[in-house]
């Protein structure tokens, strides 16, 4: 009770304290002059450009452009959203912000610093992070990490310094889980990428606090193709959270991000990430993890924002009694497509796995729940149930399903559950007759439908990610 | 003490195009308990819903006023901030709507000019909380999520003490609850008779007129009122049951 009183006390008052009243309120965008950019298109020099700014090893230049050949040797998907408006050529694929990676704010150009200021991510990492990295365009502009973990061996700084200053411990884990052969934005990533985090956790050592980065796409008619990698160690722990915002344009932007994680023997990863990109932007991202003996991911993505998403991040259970959670909320507003999902492979026996989807179809936007679980024979006694839960607020509104379950161990149990449902005017009736407008009454009815989700993610994401929604629901028309 | 008046006048109501009231009349005052008995079926529910605005039901003739001012077509928002709340019979469930974040809602937008601390508004709650027997870990549910039926009443009668409305509708208030928390109920409603709030009651049963003793009594059969007396009327009906009224 009295927790819940204080709980509810720091609810009101960081709602009152948002910076952000509005979606524009992100879209806000800089001028500023890069330092250095490969101007539009992609052809081998673009990529070799690319790696000779980055004074890069051999092993790594060659991975580039044996990725090109791959991205340029792969068709489109020709499956989910419409992606014919992005226009490969046009865009720009690397573009430098400046020519400092600080440890302190201060540090940070002026202008850049201004806009993570509005943002709100010094206070942030102030209050509640251990380390944090800003990605500013392609390149990371500032990174800190508390002494008490770098004290304990712990790395967190962006994959470019890291690979100077640890190649051998990147080069173990770059590209494994996802190699560029997986499909083609995983190949475009691996051929330009620039930036992402690089975090490790030693063995044992268990960080309570979350590890945040955040990325913010300024440049018009660009692309953000960070590479991330989390390898948590044995017996480790660690939370590490991902936020993501650009202004908005009359033309397309790319962001295709790479994930990968490595949740070792024992260990405890808990990966959140809520993106709120403007709807000019095409995200499309691939995540993944893999998850060994005994060991925990945590999977949560609000997926808010961006006119095409397609996300499925994905747990490789396989080590005995692996485990993964996989919640992932997606709302698609007037004239965007998401396309998201979870996928768990049960490669072990005893792996356990569970899937929550919650999507939110305002106006003509449109879900897709597309999941996969693939019980390999030999994983024995494997557990998986999926839930996906779709909510379409207006009548144009749409959803579709596409699950793929591939049972192929009998000793295997899986369940499926799967809604579609609208606002009931019953309950809108009730809580309007308490005195509540239409619009409250249904932004609450759809923030409660997110509930299961929103109790997963810290604090101050929640209220972010309720205004924001409560944000998208007052600029639309009625609901039915 | 400031009055309140609802007035409704010839009301007609229809769903599903099916016509449920068929020309209702009935004024309850501040500081007045009617009770509305009837059949099942004969449309009293309807007739709360009808009141509240929930857009299932039309209208179809008719007028409702409160203060002489129509509401006959407002929104239920409308309604609620004039001062008119219903207790439902069957209050629904709204899943992952914590119950302090509605009531704080819903208080702040019947008076918003009042502002209060959440701190003083929690412990506003927690004390009708403990006046209607309600568990304080309530507070952090679901609104009716998983809720016995007594619970859902108790809660229904926690909002009605919370958001201080000046013309209450009970529908079937006592059925589900049990003794003891029927005579809180009663004492509640006797509280907020004495601080001059009009109350139409809505049940099949003599156990909760004898606690709040009703001035008058009203019987709705098939859409409309075919009587209107006193607790002389709920006692014959308690002994014969609805069939010596004549339509
Ligand atoms: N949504 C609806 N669709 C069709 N018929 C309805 C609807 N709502 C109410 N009715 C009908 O209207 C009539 C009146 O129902 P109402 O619930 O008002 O009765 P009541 O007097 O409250 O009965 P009870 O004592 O059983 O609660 C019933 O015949 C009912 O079936
Ligand atoms: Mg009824």
């Amino acid at each position: 009770m009295v927790e819940d009183y204080n709980k509810d006390e720091e609810i009101e008052k960081l709602t009152e304290s948002l910076k952000h009243n509005k979606k524009s309120d992100f879209e806000f965008h800089d001028t500023i002059n890069p330092v250095y950019s490969t101007g539009a298109g992609l052809t081998r020099k673009t990529v070799e450009e690319i790696s000779d700014i980055k004074h890069e090893p051999d092993w790594m230049r060659r991975s580039r452009l044996k990725a090109l050949e791959i991205f340029l040797s792969k068709p489109m998907p020709t499956w989910g959203p419409d992606l014919s408006g992005i226009d490969f050529d046009s865009l720009t694929y690397y573009s430098k912000p400046g020519e400092t990676k600080a440890k302190n704010w201060d540090d940070v150009p002026d202008k850049i610093k201004e806009t993570f200021d509005k943002l709100g991510i010094p206070q942030m990492e102030q209050k509640y992070l251990a380390g944090s990295v800003a990605q500013y365009d392609s390149e990371g502009v500032y990174g800190s990490l508390r002494k008490e973990w770098e004290d304990k061996g712990v790395i967190f700084t962006d994959l470019d310094t890291a690979i100077q200053e640890h190649p051998d411990l990147v080069k173990d884990y770059y590209c494994r889980a996802i190699p560029p052969s997986d499909n083609k934005f995983a190949a475009l990533n691996g051929a330009v990428w620039s930036g992402g985090s690089f975090l490790y956790v030693p063995k044992n050592v268990q960080i309570d606090m979350p590890l945040q980065t955040y990325f913010r796409m300024n440049g018009e008619q660009s692309g953000q193709f960070e590479h991330t990698i989390v390898v948590a160690d044995e017996g480790a722990k660690v939370h590490y959270i991902e936020g993501c915002t650009a202004p908005k344009y009359n033309t397309s932007s790319l962001h295709t991000a790479i994930v990968e994680i490595y949740a070792r023997k024992n260990s405890d990863v808990k990966y959140t990430s809520v993106q709120n990109w403007s709807d000019s932007v095409y995200n499309l991202p691939v995540k993944r993890a893999w998850v060994d003996e005994n060991a925990h991911m945590d999977w949560v993505t609000g997926e808010l924002g961006s006119k095409v998403t397609m996300i499925y991040p994905s747990s490789y259970l396989r080590g005995r009694k692996a485990s993964t959670s996989n919640l992932q909320i997606t709302l698609a507003t007037k004239d965007t497509f998401k396309d998201a999902g979870g996928k768990a492979l049960h490669l072990a026996p005893d792996t356990t796995s569970r899937i929550v989807s919650k999507s939110i179809s305002l106006d003509n936007g449109v879900t897709a729940y597309r999941g996969l679980v693939r019980m390999n024979e030999g994983a024995l006694r494997a557990k998986s149930h999926v839930q996906c839960d779709a909510l379409l607020i207006n009548s144009d509104s749409k959803n579709y399903t596409y699950p793929y379950d591939e049972i192929y161990e009998p000793t295997a149990e899986f369940s499926h559950e799967a809604t579609v449902g609208k606002i009931g005017t019953d309950e809108l009736t009730y809580l309007r007759s308490r005195g509540l407008s239409e619009d409250e009454a249904s932004s609450m009815i759809v923030l409660g439908f997110m509930d299961d989700i929103m109790k997963e993610i810290p604090m101050e994401f929640a209220v972010e990610m309720n205004r924001l929604v409560k944000l998208e629901m007052s600029k639309m028309g009625a609901v039915g | 003490m400031t009055n309140t008046v609802l007035e409704i006048k010839n009301l007609k109501a229809e769903v599903e195009g099916k016509e449920i009231l068929k020309g209702i009349n009935l004024t309850v005052n501040s500081g007045e308990i009617h009770a509305l008995m009837g059949p099942n079926g004969a449309g009293k529910s309807t007739l709360g819903e009808v009141l509240i605005g929930h857009p299932n039901y039309k209208v179809t003739d008719g007028k409702i006023l409160i203060n002489g001012k129509d509401i006959t077509y407002a929104a239920p928002e409308e309604r609620a901030r004039a001062g008119l709340f219903l207790a439902f019979q069957n209050p629904i469930t709204v899943s992952g709507v914590k119950i302090s974040t509605f009531l704080r809602m819903a208080y702040n937008n019947l008076y918003p000019d009042q502002k209060i601390p959440l701190k003083e508004f929690f412990n506003m709650v927690k004390t009708v909380m403990n006046d209607v027997d309600m568990d304080v870990s309530f507070i952090s549910r679901a609104i009716n999520d998983g809720f016995s039926g007594g619970e859902r009443k108790r809660f229904e009668v926690l909002q009605m003490v919370i958001l201080k409305p000046k013309i209450v509708i009970l529908d079937e208030i006592d059925s589900g609850l049990d003794v003891d928390a029927l005579k809180l109920v009663s004492a509640e409603i006797k509280k907020m008779y004495n601080e001059n709030v009009g109350f139409l009651i809505i049940t099949h049963y003599q156990r909760i007129l004898k606690d709040i003793a009703p001035e008058f009594v009203h019987v709705l059969k098939d859409g409309k009122i075919v009587m209107n007396g006193d607790k002389t009327v709920s006692d014959r009906i308690e002994d014969e049951g609805y069939d010596w009224i004549k339509e």
